[in-house]
């Protein structure tokens, strides 16, 4: 829980050993290059932002390292292994979990059942959860304690497909955060959301646990220098720069790459 | 969550349902007790066909497999074994459920409409195999002359239609009370989610694929428990049993009836038979014309089944809006969201990310 509090680490991260390594990572769709070599180092516990405009290929690089989407080029280490040939599920259970840019709900289940399902895994599955004590308290007491978390207590019995998309996109990240991930992908998960729930958004992420690395997507640049302690820049599948907000801030390259996106 | 009224009106039906199966033998002639025998083993087939495409999300044709699997082996068990039912059940669900786990690599990978084209060459080639294996299935003369069934050892035996409908009510109702636990444990909540969004699991660490082999391995077993009650009801058993048209009657009965709820399955095939087997006895040679205007009327009136007409009726009477929107497929998001509430329109083969 080191620095749980503080929003800003700076670059004293660099120094802990790498979580995640992407080597030369490349995907293709046909003949776009989504991803064209690119390299990543997230460090243990470090919070590193992915930005650049739209089709930059984030996403894409997100599917990546999620497993969802399969390598054509390069490799990704995690925690110490070679997992560029695990699927998605594999990786899943090595604490990789994500979010998506279209919150991806289990929408005939209430979002307390999405967070129990999110969190069965990681519960021992059915013989961690065989007897209703335990069921009690290893799934649904973490699961409520989650939605407050999240701010969706309220909720908790509402069918996921009556949530509002903001709602959504909170239940989908208490259901990333029930697996206990080492690994957290966060794929704008600002976009859609009001005020308020933006804010209670930020204090989740500047509580969270420093025992989870967050690579997180987004658009909102004042979050972005705010809870993070590394900013990646992507343009159209390339790595433009990476360094600390506030050299990217200043950085001509990254001004220049989104210019000419503009443009 | 279906509004609390709605719920009781479901459940009163349910009772006035049971209440009337046990007292339909004294009611009826013979003949129209066994029709009725044979609709409780085809419900229960359709409750196998509902779980798999309404609650797994794997639209099938193909249940006729394990059901035959089911027929034949309890058959053979009658005529060369014993003729105790306990016995030839157990068997059946055996037969069935070892057919079903042959299928499942080729079930389990395939999404949508594929799974109903394979399922479809595999009800297919079961029916051409029992005609063609005659040393084992009779050919299509199909096999006959099994002792009436004794439901335990020390039991009479089975020699009237009432009786025989009776035990098959019996079975049928006791693997339902079974169905529907399992399917409001974890279980239940796990395939729903797979239907979902499959890739969402995947993220989450599931394997989605072994859940749905369990799936189609357990729906399996409780077709070929309906196949070894097709030979205690008829005692006989041929390939006509299990051609195409038995697998598209229970598919459209699993859909009219609301593919993600069981008693919506029974309730579904009940109906398609009778539409088959009575209504066309007024207009002889139209059953097709008939079973296709039921589709349509139901498909347009009650787009999630017939059983949320209940929930919908409900909601009409306290002023809100129609039963679900008409036009609007049956959709595979289960029974649950109230009437008139919206409900993001799910398009598209699962995990592919195409949703809301
Ligand atoms: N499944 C796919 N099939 C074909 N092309 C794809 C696919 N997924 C992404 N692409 C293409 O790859 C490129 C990168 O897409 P990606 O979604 O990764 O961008 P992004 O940086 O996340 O953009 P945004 O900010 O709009 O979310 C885009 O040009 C996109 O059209
Ligand atoms: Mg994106």
């Amino acid at each position: 829980m080191t620095g749980s509090a503080s929003t800003r680490v700076g670059p004293a991260t660099s120094g802990a050993p790498a979580l995640l390594t992407a080597t030369a990572l490349t995907r293709r769709y046909g003949s776009l290059t989504a991803v064209a070599g690119v390299d990543l180092r997230v460090a243990a516990g470090e919070r590193h932002a992915l930005i650049g405009p739209n089709g930059a290929g984030k996403t894409t690089l997100l599917d990546l390292v999620g497993g969802a989407v399969r390598a054509d080029g390069g490799r990704i280490d995690y925690a110490g292994r070679d997992v560029t040939r695990l699927g998605p599920v594999r990786r899943a259970r090595l604490g990789i979990a994500r979010t998506h840019q279209r919150p991806a709900v289990w929408s005939s289940l209430t979002a307390r059942e999405n967070v129990e399902v999110a969190a069965w895994r990681q519960a021992g599955g059915l013989r961690g959860v065989r007897t209703p004590g335990r069921f009690r308290s290893r799934l649904r007491e973490p699961a409520l304690a989650l939605l407050d978390r999240v701010g969706l207590a309220d909720v908790a019995a509402r069918t996921a497909a009556h949530l509002s998309h903001g709602q959504r996109r909170q239940l989908e990240i208490a259901m990333a955060l029930a697996g206990r991930p080492r690994l957290l992908l966060l794929d704008e998960p600002a976009a859609g959301l009001s005020g308020a729930e933006v804010q209670r958004l930020v204090t989740l992420l500047a509580t969270l646990s420093r025992e989870v690395a967050v690579l997180l997507v987004e658009h909102r640049l004042d979050l972005v220098y705010a809870l993070c302690d590394t900013v990646t820049v992507l343009r159209d599948g390339r790595l433009v720069a990476s360094g600390t907000p506030a050299e990217i801030r200043h950085s001509p390259a990254v001004r220049r790459a989104y210019a000419e996106a503009v443009r | 969550m279906t509004p609390r009224p709605s719920r009781w009106l479901v459940r009163a039906g349910a009772v006035a349902a049971l209440a009337g199966a046990v007292a339909a033998p004294w009611l009826v002639d013979p003949y129209t007790t066994s029709l009725l025998a044979r609709t409780l083993v085809l419900g229960l087939v359709g409750v196998s066909v509902a779980i798999l495409t309404g609650v797994a999300g794997l639209p099938t044709l193909g249940q006729t497999g394990p059901f035959a699997a089911g027929a034949y082996a309890g058959a053979l068990v009658g005529l060369h074994v014993c003729p105790i039912g306990l016995v030839q059940v157990v068997t059946g669900a055996a037969a069935g459920a070892l057919f079903a786990a042959l299928t499942v690599p080729l079930v389990v990978h395939a999404r949508g409409v594929v799974v109903l084209m394979i399922t479809l060459a595999v009800g297919e080639l079961t029916v051409t195999a029992a005609s063609r294996w005659r040393s084992v299935t009779g050919g299509s003369d199909g096999l006959a002359g099994m002792p009436a069934v004794r439901p335990v050892w020390g039991m009479g035996v089975l020699d009237s239609d009432r009786e025989r409908y009776l035990y098959t009510l019996v079975v049928v109702a006791a693997l339902l009370a079974v169905v529907l636990i399992v399917l409001r444990t974890p279980a239940g909540l796990l395939l729903r989610a797979c239907r979902d969004d499959e890739a969402r699991m995947r993220a989450s660490g599931h394997r989605v694929t072994g859940y749905l082999a369990a799936a189609v391995v357990a729906t399996g077993a409780l077709a070929g428990v309906a196949g070894a009650l097709l030979v205690s009801v008829q005692q006989y058993v041929s390939p006509a049993d299990f051609g195409f048209e038995v697998s598209a009657l229970l598919l459209l009965g699993a859909v009219i009836g609301g593919v993600a709820s069981v008693g919506g399955a029974i309730a579904g095939t009940a109906l398609v038979i009778a539409v088959r087997d009575w209504l066309s006895g007024m207009l002889p040679g139209h059953a097709p014309l008939l079973l296709g205007g039921l589709f349509v009327v139901t498909a347009y009136l009650f787009p999630r089944g017939v059983v949320s007409f209940s929930a919908g009726a409900v909601a009409l009477l306290r002023g809100g809006s129609r039963p679900g929107s008409a036009r609007r497929v049956p959709d595979r998001s289960g029974a649950d969201p109230a009437p008139g509430a919206p409900v993001p329109a799910r398009v598209g083969p699962r995990g592919s990310g195409v949703g809301t």
